[in-house]
């Protein structure tokens, strides 16, 4: 299994003020349609969709998105950096294990880390807590003992 | 008409967390992996990610959330879809952990795939194929009788 490190500058203030927009996205889209910004529940239900009215929002919540790089080229001259460290076979792998793992554990870092823990569950401090110990201790083994 | 303002603003929704996950660099698997090596080339951004986005969310949700039932209603909604499930179980933590060592290998989480998907980089494609597959085979086990158990979606 392939790796390379890359080192990335420390950004701060480029990454607090995504991390606001993040927050702002996940207020609006409570006050506008009282639903948890969880970007797993969202493709669930955009991919399995109780209705056509269903389907809709969600599809347009997640055409926001993915336009969100082209926007971004737009403004500013040059698409946000996307770099991958990984080989083909850790992307599969790891793609198959994040679909396993939200579904079961009903969420990932938007909807666990950010609305969960913003709304003080209980649930979603153990998920996140167990999440970024499992994530820590892979990055680890990959890097410092199998690759090491 | 009012549906058509709705979908506006949910794409306008989809936009400003679709730019903030670019800016905040959760959608680049290098800096996300860098976070969490932090016995090797430790980049520390992602605690300004979290720590903007949960205490935005915060304060944000103590204005917007209902106090009481029938308090008042979303804007394009009669009422809140708010995660019922209060169980903390193997479900949950396997689950999660599970997540995180995909998150770990991968280094995208959905929240980051879905935006990074914009980028045409061919990477998010592979990454978000497989999670497609991994959330479908996770609905199909789910619904095999051992699996059949009361359980709620968080997010």
């Amino acid at each position: 299994m392939g790796t390379m490190t890359i080192i990335t500058p420390f950004t701060p203030w480029a990454s607090l003020a995504g991390g606001i927009l993040i927050g702002l996205a996940s207020v609006l889209l409570m006050r506008s349609l009282g639903r948890i910004m969880g970007a797993t529940g969202i493709l669930s239900g955009f991919l399995m969709p109780s209705s056509r009215e269903d389907w809709a929002w969600r599809a347009a919540l997640l055409a926001g998105m993915a336009t969100a790089p082209v926007v971004m080229m737009i403004a500013t001259g040059s698409m946000p950096a996307v770099q991958v460290p990984v080989s083909t076979a850790m992307l599969l792998v790891g793609g198959f294990l994040v679909g396993l793992g939200v579904f079961f554990g009903g969420g990932c870092t938007s909807g666990h880390g950010v609305c969960g823990m913003a709304r003080l569950s209980p649930r979603s401090f153990v998920a996140t807590l167990t999440f970024m110990i499992a994530t820590g201790v892979t990055v680890f083994v990959v890097r410092h003992v199998v690759g090491g | 008409m009012s549906g058509l303002i709705r979908l506006i603003t949910l794409y306008a929704i989809g936009l400003l967390f679709g730019i903030g996950i670019m800016l905040s660099g959760m959608a680049n698997p290098a800096k996300v992996l860098n976070f969490f090596d932090v016995a090797g080339t430790w980049d520390p951004s992602l605690i300004f990610v979290m720590g903007g986005a949960l205490i935005t969310t915060l304060i944000g949700y103590r204005f917007v959330l209902p106090r009481s039932e029938s308090a008042a209603t979303p804007f394009f909604d009669t009422r809140f879809h708010l995660p019922t499930n209060r169980s903390i179980d193997a479900k949950l933590v396997g689950g999660s952990a599970v997540f995180g060592v995909g998150w770990g290998l991968a280094g995208f989480c959905p929240g980051g795939a879905l935006p990074a998907l914009g980028t045409g980089v061919p990477a998010v494609y592979i990454f978000t194929a497989a999670l497609i597959a991994g959330l479908l085979v996770a609905r199909f086990l789910a619904h095999r009788p051992f699996m059949r158990q009361p359980s709620g979606r968080a997010a």
